[in-house]
């Protein structure tokens, strides 16, 4: 196994060296899509496998380096006023949809305006801080908002922002308008056809407004529903890409260990999954905040790293990812010390109070994390018992607070005012959703630090509030982080540039070839 | 006793199984002196081929649990389950054949109509809801393996009473005055025993496998090491570690063949006419 993940370490690095060779038009990339997405209308729906292939038939105004810088996408360029307040794009002049209508300004004030503040839940939120959106010409759109909100400028991603055409959705039921079932985008690939359980075909769009792009001339995904199978096609060479998450993490070294193949867990920095256990702080042994610690102790995560995320991804040291902004490094660190944990649990004098953990029903490698997990606990002396549950039991019990432990990951979105605030702050607290604060940890410092954080002007002011989040939260231990989870994407190496932005796969076929 | 014994022993198949089953008992008697470890602790690297240590002579599995541990709490595991369960499915089953058989008419055809219904419903699929609804656990395990597994032993119950019934030693003492519970349990019960027994000893082996077949889907119960659970937690592994679904499987296969073999020693022993006629 360590000779295994050596040379699988080996294979991570030479994947994420750049091509150097030109680009090659043609060709068709094989790509597994799990699960079957339930849609393709991305300003509809936004769960992963949506995103994972509309966000090749949709765009929004800009796209994120792997250090989520903005990059340009239908904003050909943009400008921010020294007051934080004034954000006005320049868009791109020649994008067509891909029915044929000139693209303009008026899109990205309905989408955005319009019809995404209706349909989209997390993109609302962020609007709340915008006064106007406004086109003052075909090619430009001003953003004014009403306090200085430092996330704005990461909002502008395809999944949260996706630009809808204003032509066809203007005036009708949104949800029931018939052209959801053929996505109509301004993106690098069109729609072609959705064969349910079978296939979903995408081909080039010969009117990109990016000269030479795309590359490609169409992508396939396939929809095989058993993780094995999907394995086997890999291997067979039907497909030539497996995204993240599409095989079973037992089966990654063996795949990536294959001739051609290669690895990288780059292109899920602006997701930033990062899982953790729920504890709850309302009762029970884990109402204390040493118990909790003691938790942080008691947990192997390097050991669950290894044996069961292939080595990829990273322990978690703070409640922001490291590859979220505003991160840092100097907080209260929980190394593996079963010594301590034990010295922990005598000192508040634990009395071997069984406690429930719920396990993530997502498969084989969660259900033996749960078990490593549970094992690591009780060598301290706390005693667990493992709850069997399905999806829908999971959600129910996690909503209704009916826990004392409960594995989870959540998305991060690039930054803490995103992704991170909402897991931790007290007026999050309702019954009824399995993302909000769960735990039910309430401090008015935590509360006072992210609301400042959020509208702050400055990066340096806002690196400052959240640095002492961080250190607060990570001696409280509201939730004990487990992992950065690393995702890694599996294809043939001679399939190039696939993964450039910080959401990797979702918009990558747009500069992807494939090296004959 | 000492003729049931030498009848038995006649069937040397039926002697290997019992001794199979009596080392399979021990051992899962013995787990916790055997293997002082819990069976979840992860011991060593995971993945480790078997035979490469001497302290883990079955290996590793994807956690680094010793997998012979395993093997031994993962005896315990069936061997209660399969044994309870089928205790519970007789104490279903054998009232409601008795109550058939001995009554009759209306009672016979209601009670009947009721086992009916629940041959009709595939056994696994019923027993994988029912282990669905109440949630995977120890009980609600056993008691869906019974509910499932217990028409058999009533329409069997049935078919005996209803022959015994119109014995002469029954009629005899229905004229004497006892009442129907004391003939049922004193005169007919005790002579339908030997077939009770025979179906008795096949029914732990497939509640075995039943809850093998239910661990296997992740229905187990999430606390216990049982040797479906190891072959189910084995499967998506199993290109790279045969070991793990081998071992799990070997062991249900043999214990499994066992019971089969001593109840058909039981049956020859418990029915020497009815086995001698087929030789």
């Amino acid at each position: 196994m360590l000779k295994r993940l050596t040379s699988l370490a080996a294979t991570l690095i030479v994947a994420t060296g750049t091509a150097y060779a030109a680009p090659v038009d043609g060709g068709r990339a094989d790509v597994v899509i799990q699960p079957e997405p339930p849609s393709l209308m991305l300003g509809l729906v936004q769960n992963g496998p949506t995103q994972m292939v509309a966000g090749n038939i949709y765009e929004s105004l800009l796209r994120y380096d792997e250090d989520l810088e903005p990059m340009p996408q239908l904003a050909k360029s943009w400008e921010i006023s020294d007051d934080g307040l004034t954000y006005t794009f320049h868009l791109y002049d020649n994008v067509k949809w891909h029915d044929g209508e000139p693209f303009s300004s008026a899109d990205v004030v309905f989408s955005a305006d319009v019809f995404l503040r209706k349909t989209h839940a997390r993109l609302r939120t962020s609007l709340e801080h915008v006064e106007s959106i406004t086109a003052p010409d075909a090619n430009t759109v001003v953003f004014k908002l009403k306090e200085p909100f430092g996330p704005f400028i990461g909002i502008f991603e395809g999944g949260t922002m996706p630009i809808v055409p204003k032509h066809i959705y203007e005036g009708t039921d949104y949800k029931t308008n018939p052209a959801n079932n053929h996505p109509i985008g301004t993106g690098p690939f069109k729609f072609v056809e959705w064969v349910k359980g079978s296939h979903i075909l995408l081909k080039k769009n010969e009117d990109y407004y990016i000269k030479g792009l795309p590359h490609l001339d169409e992508i396939y995904w396939h929809i095989i529903p058993d993780a094995a199978s999907r394995a086997v096609a890999y291997e067979t060479g039907v497909v030539d890409i497996l995204p993240g998450g599409s095989v079973e993490n037992f089966d990654v070294s063996r795949l990536a260990n294959l001739d051609n193949s290669c690895i990288t867990d780059k292109g899920w920095e602006f997701i930033g999954p990062l899982s953790w256990l729920w504890l709850n702080n309302r009762e029970g042994p884990t109402a204390d905040v040493r118990f909790r610690q003691a938790v942080m102790y008691a947990m192997d995560r390097e050991f669950a790293k290894n044996a069961l995320w292939n080595g990829l991804g990273a322990v978690a040291q703070s409640p922001v990812s490291s590859s979220t902004r505003f991160y840092t490094n100097d907080v209260t660190h929980y190394d593996y010390n079963p010594e301590k944990a034990k010295e922990l649990l005598k000192e508040m004098g634990y009395d071997g109070t069984p406690v429930r953990l719920l396990p993530l029903p997502y498969g084989e490698t969660w259900q033996r994390w749960a078990e490593a997990i549970k094992q690591n606990l009780e060598e301290v002396g706390i005693n667990v018992e493992m709850v069997a549950t399905d999806v829908a039991g999971w959600n129910q019990k996690i909503s209704e607070w009916d826990y004392d432990l409960a594995f989870t990951y959540l998305y991060q979105y690039g930054d803490p005012a995103l992704g991170v605030a909402r897991t931790y702050i007290s007026s999050n607290i309702a019954k009824g959703s399995p993302w909000n604060n769960v735990e039910g940890y309430k401090n008015p410092k935590i509360d006072e630090i992210f609301e400042k954080a959020a509208v702050a002007v400055t990066k340096e002011e806002r690196q400052k509030l959240y640095t002492e989040a961080q250190q607060i939260l990570t001696k409280d231990v509201p939730v004990a982080w487990l992992l950065e989870l690393g995702f890694p994407t599996i294809y043939r190496c001679n399939v190039k540039d696939l993964v450039t932005t910080a959401i990797g796969v979702n918009d990558g076929f747009r500069d992807a070839y494939i090296e004959k | 006793m000492r003729d049931f014994w030498k009848r038995f022993k006649r069937n040397r198949g039926a002697v290997a199984g019992l001794a199979i089953l009596v080392l399979v008992i021990l051992i899962a008697i013995l787990a916790p002196l055997l293997f002082p470890q819990s069976p979840w602790k992860m011991v060593q690297r995971p993945f480790l081929p078997p035979l490469t240590m001497e302290a883990l002579p079955l290996g590793t599995d994807a956690l680094g649990r010793n997998v012979l541990s395993g093997l031994a709490y993962g005896a315990q595991v069936s061997l209660l389950i399969g044994l309870v369960s089928t205790v519970v499915s007789l104490l279903i089953g054998i009232p409601i054949g008795a109550l058939a058989g001995y009554f009759g008419g209306i009672v016979d055809d209601a009670l009947m109509r009721f086992t009916e219904f629940f041959q009709t419903v595939p056994n696994f699929a019923l027993a994988i809801v029912l282990v669905a609804i109440f949630e995977p656990s120890v009980q609600s395990i056993i008691g869906a393996i019974a509910i499932v597994s217990w028409p058999p032993v009533a329409r069997l119950v049935r078919g005996e009473v209803l022959s015994l019934r119109s014995r002469e030693y029954v009629e005899a003492a229905i004229l004497s005055g006892q009442k129907n519970s004391t003939i049922i349990w004193r005169q007919i019960l005790p002579n339908t025993l030997s077939p009770i027994i025979v179906l008795a000893s096949l029914m732990v082996a497939t509640a075995i496998l039943l809850e093998s077949s239910l661990s296997f889907l992740g229905l187990g119960d999430p606390n216990l090491m049982s040797w479906g659970y190891m072959i189910g937690a084995a499967r998506t592994v199993i290109r790279q570690a045969w070991w793990l679904s081998f071992f799990p499987g070997f062991a249900i296969l043999v214990t499994v063949l066992a019971l089969n073999l001593i109840g058909e020693g039981l049956n020859d022993a418990l029915n020497p006419r009815l086995s001698r006629k087929g030789k």
